[in-house]
């Protein structure tokens, strides 16, 4: 359990709801929910989910913090905004889901192999670096993010299409070494840094 | 018949005259009609048409008008002559809208017209102007038996219409259930509150009114007589014995809260287990600080149990919903928000029923704080410090437990009607029969009689599945089988505080009607303002007791020698009597088995190989009637085989129209009435149910003519349903044409 997780369950004792409501996007929406069921059966993916946003919601209500948390449900979203549209209480559910893993992500409770999870990452750490995404160093953890060997046959079974790229001068292969920056990227570094600051506080997380 | 003057108008108008021969039409009322002097108008509902016919009225001496223009239905304000009788040829709405276009069917769109003309010249002569009931009695004055929320909500409407007052009261003081609520569900936006009852100052307007005198700690112990003439003894608890008259009553007792000791299972009469009721009283002697338990404690955790005892599929507790508990256990949860938002607040529901602007209230709930829990309870435990309730959770599929400092149980209303008649006249008859134990029981019964009628039928309303006072629920909702008498606010179906005022209201409303009526000698509501009353030529009687058995209404007793004795101001002129006669005694002045024998005789009937069936349609005129004119409305095509007469009520119909029909030629009769069975729509309650049942036992004389079964059709129609008669009428047709012309032609 990391720090931020034992320091969120000694604060919140056992108000889940609460602690929905302090720290997740659009989590004071959550007590709204009637139960109708509706979102359920709008989302596409529904039936892939562990639980529906319905549940989800029932479930923080209920304060099952873990099995929410550590649940892949919200990472399956696929922001279709199905259920916003058609939701009678008018929950923003998109976005609770994706504050839900957000959070979980946070308190580090987050499925670790969860695919979603996984690409945001690899996404979040090339862009963060730069200030902008080197697509090659991108495409290239994509591929090795199962291992060595995973990642030379999934480079390998890709070839045509990088060197198609290349031909057209989409890909540069040089790009491996630094690539482009953005005009300030000791700018922006500092600029998420001070997001991430204010958020801390705001939320009440311990400073990292 | 000396002095009667007939005469008919035809109107050429709406495009009568472009579609028919009015000329024919005239010719037909005279020769065949017999009418002394008929006028066509091009224009007759204009200011000069009318005042064509009440120029003949006034001057000419004209005491019976056959109108052959629109249907009876329209142009009722144009055509309204008090002094005269009248029947009315509908060639609008019956014949030239519904019959198709085209030269093709002039032929039979023309004797459609003349038939119909025919028929209301026939039923003219047969027709007498009704002069009202002479025996009415004219008391005005309004009876409410209960003096809580509804009750004193009717007396004060009707005191402020203008109306004397008597209110009955069974407890020492007004008020009823409202009185022990600490605050109610809102009724006004933005929803998001409980409010103050307004109890107290509905208590103090009412004892306070000029036109209200009250009964306090008191019960009725007779109440005798009719709509315009009730007497009634009021009981008080001193023993003394008032005696009041008034005209209309307003039944207003309420219910009592379903006994909680019924539902151990739910720890009903445990410690820290109480019903709805049991925390208004809590909540009343916090007085707006903290809720205390019984035992002082503070309170940190409500479960609130939905639909204890209610909606229960097994037979042992309540099976409907009783519609307020969820908006007032979200009240309640507010009781403890309000005051604390740290006070955990679970409302355990398994569907949430929040009807009016509920909804609202339950978003604010919600944000309050308020727990909602979809689940079902199993148990609930009590070690008198702590109550746990054990559930089912309905969404995560799961048995689970929340602990609670107090645990309230949403039970249900039990209405407080009085006797249920089903059971009393078995026991009566018994009792009648001289069995001692029957006595005891029929004395035991009569000791929780609410109006203590002295009615033939018993002593309180009838009543409807689990216990409601009667109701026409679908239609009119504070009628009653018993005239002059209304239901309203929970004893007639279950409901919150705000129906229960507006329900009031309405009955408030209808006594005023009722007494209005009464006082003229008028019918009560639905043919309110008729005039005419069932009389029985008892000569002919053979006392077989149907119509006093059939009548809906209980309007006819018997007299010393056992003949049917009518209360006309309980009638409701719906004639199932009439229907039911056997030797056919019984007739209205301007309705009788001879006006609606003549019309059926009248019309003119072709010959076998004409290929053009007559078929009679009888059409209940509240329904059915106008469901066929909004067809015409509408231009929805029929056939122009049909010759349509509308009755009062099926239950009207006596068999004898069918016979003669029959005998007369018709291919088939057909009947149209409305809705029977528990959602009945009839608004005379039973009469379409016994014409179905009437019409059940005419096989006999069906076969005895050596008829098909087909010739004699029933259907219900709703006053919606344009397009559903003509398919009825057009199907029947095509099925008549299927089995063939009736043999019967050409023998009369
Ligand atoms: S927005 Fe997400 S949760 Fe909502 S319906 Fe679409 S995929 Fe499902
Ligand atoms: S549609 Fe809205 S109210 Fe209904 S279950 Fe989903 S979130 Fe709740
Ligand atoms: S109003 Fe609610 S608590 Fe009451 S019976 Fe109906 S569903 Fe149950
Ligand atoms: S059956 Fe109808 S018309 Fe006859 S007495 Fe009863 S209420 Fe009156």
């Amino acid at each position: 359990m990391s720090n931020q997780n034992q320091q969120a369950v000694a604060r919140y004792q056992n108000n889940f709801l609460k602690e929905v409501e302090d720290r997740v996007e659009d989590g004071d929406w959550v007590k709204m929910c009637m139960q109708c069921g509706v979102c359920a059966g709008s989302c596409p993916l529904g039936d892939a989910w562990e639980h529906t946003p319905q549940k989800i919601f029932m479930m923080i209500r209920a304060g099952k913090r873990e099995e929410v948390l550590k649940s892949d449900a919200m990472w399956m979203c696929t922001s279709c905004y199905n259920c916003i549209v058609r939701c009678p209480r008018k929950l923003p559910i998109t976005h609770i889901m994706h504050g839900l893993a957000n959070y979980a992500h946070r308190m580090n409770l987050a499925p670790q192999r969860q695919p979603t999870r996984v690409i945001a990452k690899i996404f979040w750490d090339n862009l963060v670096k730069t200030g902008r995404v080197n697509e090659l160093k991108f495409s290239l953890a994509m591929y090795f993010k199962d291992g060595f060997s995973q990642g030379i046959k999934n480079a390998m079974a890709m070839q045509s299409a990088g060197l198609g790229l290349m031909k057209a001068k989409r890909l540069n292969p040089f790009e491996i070494f630094g690539g482009h920056k953005c005009k300030d990227s000791s700018g922006i570094k500092k600029m998420i840094a001070k997001a991430r600051e204010i958020e801390d506080r705001k939320k009440g997380y311990t400073p990292l | 018949m000396a002095d009667n003057k007939f005469a008919a108008y035809i109107c050429s108008g709406c495009g009568i005259g472009d579609k028919l021969d009015v000329g024919t039409l005239e010719k037909i009322a005279k020769k065949e009609g017999k009418i002394q002097d008929v006028k066509t108008h091009p224009f007759l509902c204009s200011a000069e048409g009318v005042q064509l016919i009440n120029d003949d009225i006034e001057k000419e001496g004209v005491t019976h008008v056959c109108i052959a223009a629109c249907s009876r239905r329209a142009k009722t304000e144009a055509f309204h002559f008090p002094t005269a009788v009248m029947s009315r040829a509908n060639l609008r709405e019956g014949v030239l809208w519904v019959i198709a276009e085209g030269e093709a069917h002039d032929e039979v769109r023309q004797e459609m017209a003349d038939d119909y003309v025919r028929m209301a010249c026939a039923e003219l002569k047969k027709m007498k102007l009704p002069d009202g009931n002479p025996n009415h009695g004219g008391n005005k004055r309004i009876l409410v038996v209960g003096g809580g929320m509804s009750g004193m909500t009717s007396a004060l409407e009707a005191a402020e219409a203008g109306y004397e007052v008597v209110i009955v009261e069974k407890q020492a003081q007004l008020g009823g259930w409202g009185a022990k609520l600490w605050k109610r569900v809102p009724f006004k936006a933005p929803y998001a509150d409980p409010q103050n009852t307004g109890v107290a100052e509905l208590v103090s307007l009412v004892s306070s009114h000029p036109r209200i005198t009250v009964y306090l700690g008191s019960h009725l112990a007779e109440t005798a007589g009719a709509p315009g003439r009730f007497n009634i003894k009021i009981a008080q608890e001193s023993g003394a014995v008032s005696e009041e008259a008034v005209g209309a009553i307003v039944q207003a007792t309420g219910f009592t809260s379903y006994d909680i000791a019924k539902l151990p299972e739910l720890g009903g009469g445990k410690a820290n287990v109480t019903d709805q009721a049991g925390l208004e009283a809590l909540a009343q002697s916090a007085n707006g600080a903290a809720i205390k338990r019984a035992d002082g404690k503070e309170i940190k955790s409500v479960v609130f149990l939905q639909c204890a005892g209610q909606r229960d599929e097994t037979g042992a507790h309540l099976p409907y919903c009783s519609g307020h508990c969820c908006a007032t256990s979200i009240k309640q949860a507010m009781y403890f928000k309000d005051n604390n938002p740290d006070i955990n607040t679970v409302v355990m529901y398994q569907d949430l029923r929040v009807p009016g602007m509920g909804e609202d209230f339950y978003r604010s709930a919600q944000n309050k704080g308020v727990t909602f829990t979809k689940g079902r309870a199993t148990g609930v435990e009590s070690t008198g410090a702590t109550c746990t309730v054990n559930f089912r959770d309905l969404i995560l599929d799961e048995d689970t437990s929340v602990s609670a400092d107090l645990v309230v149980l949403a039970t249900g209303q039990v209405p407080s009607a009085g006797v249920d008649l089903e059971a009393w006249n078995p026991v009566v008859m018994a009792a009648d029969n001289g069995s001692e134990d029957a006595k005891q029981k029929k004395a035991e019964m009569q000791k929780i009689s609410i109006l203590n009628l002295n009615y033939r039928q018993g002593p309180d309303m009838p009543q409807f599945k689990y216990g409601f006072a009667d109701s026409h629920f679908i239609c009119f909702p504070y009628e009653t089988r018993r005239t002059g008498i209304y239901a309203a606010g929970p004893v007639r179906r279950p409901m919150d505080m705000l129906q229960a005022t507006e329900d009031a209201t309405g009955a408030a409303l209808k006594a005023i009607q009722a007494v209005e009526n009464a006082s003229l000698g008028r019918a009560a509501h639905p043919r309110s303002g008729d005039l005419s009353f069932p009389t029985a030529r008892l000569e002919g009687c053979t006392q077989c007791k149907r119509c006093t058995v059939e009548c809906p209404f209980g309007a006819i007793d018997e007299d010393e020698r056992r003949f049917p004795k009518f209360n006309e101001e309980r009638c409701r002129r719906c004639g199932t009597c009439m229907g039911a006669c056997p030797v056919r005694v019984i007739s209205f002045e301007n309705y009788s088995v001879d006006t609606v024998g003549a019309q059926i005789k009248s019309v003119d009937m072709p010959d076998e190989f004409s290929e053009k069936p007559r078929i009679l349609i009888l059409a209940c005129e509240n329904d059915a009637y106008p469901a066929l004119d909004m067809a015409g409305l509408s231009r929805t095509v029929y056939s122009a085989f049909v010759r349509i007469i509308p009755v009062r009520c099926l239950g009207s119909v006596n068999t004898i129209w069918i016979t003669d029909a029959l005998n007369a030629g018709y291919d088939g009769v057909m009947m149209m009435g409305c809705k029977k069975g528990d959602d009945y729509q009839c608004h005379f309650v039973k009469g379409s149910e016994l014409a179905h049942y009437r019409m059940s036992k005419i096989g006999d004389t069906l076969s005895q003519l050596g008829l098909e079964p087909e010739r004699v059709v029933t259907h219900e129609v709703a006053i919606t349903d344009n397009a559903r008669v003509a398919q009825y009428i057009n199907d029947y047709v095509a099925q008549i044409n299927e089995i063939g012309m009736s043999p019967m032609k050409g023998f009369v």
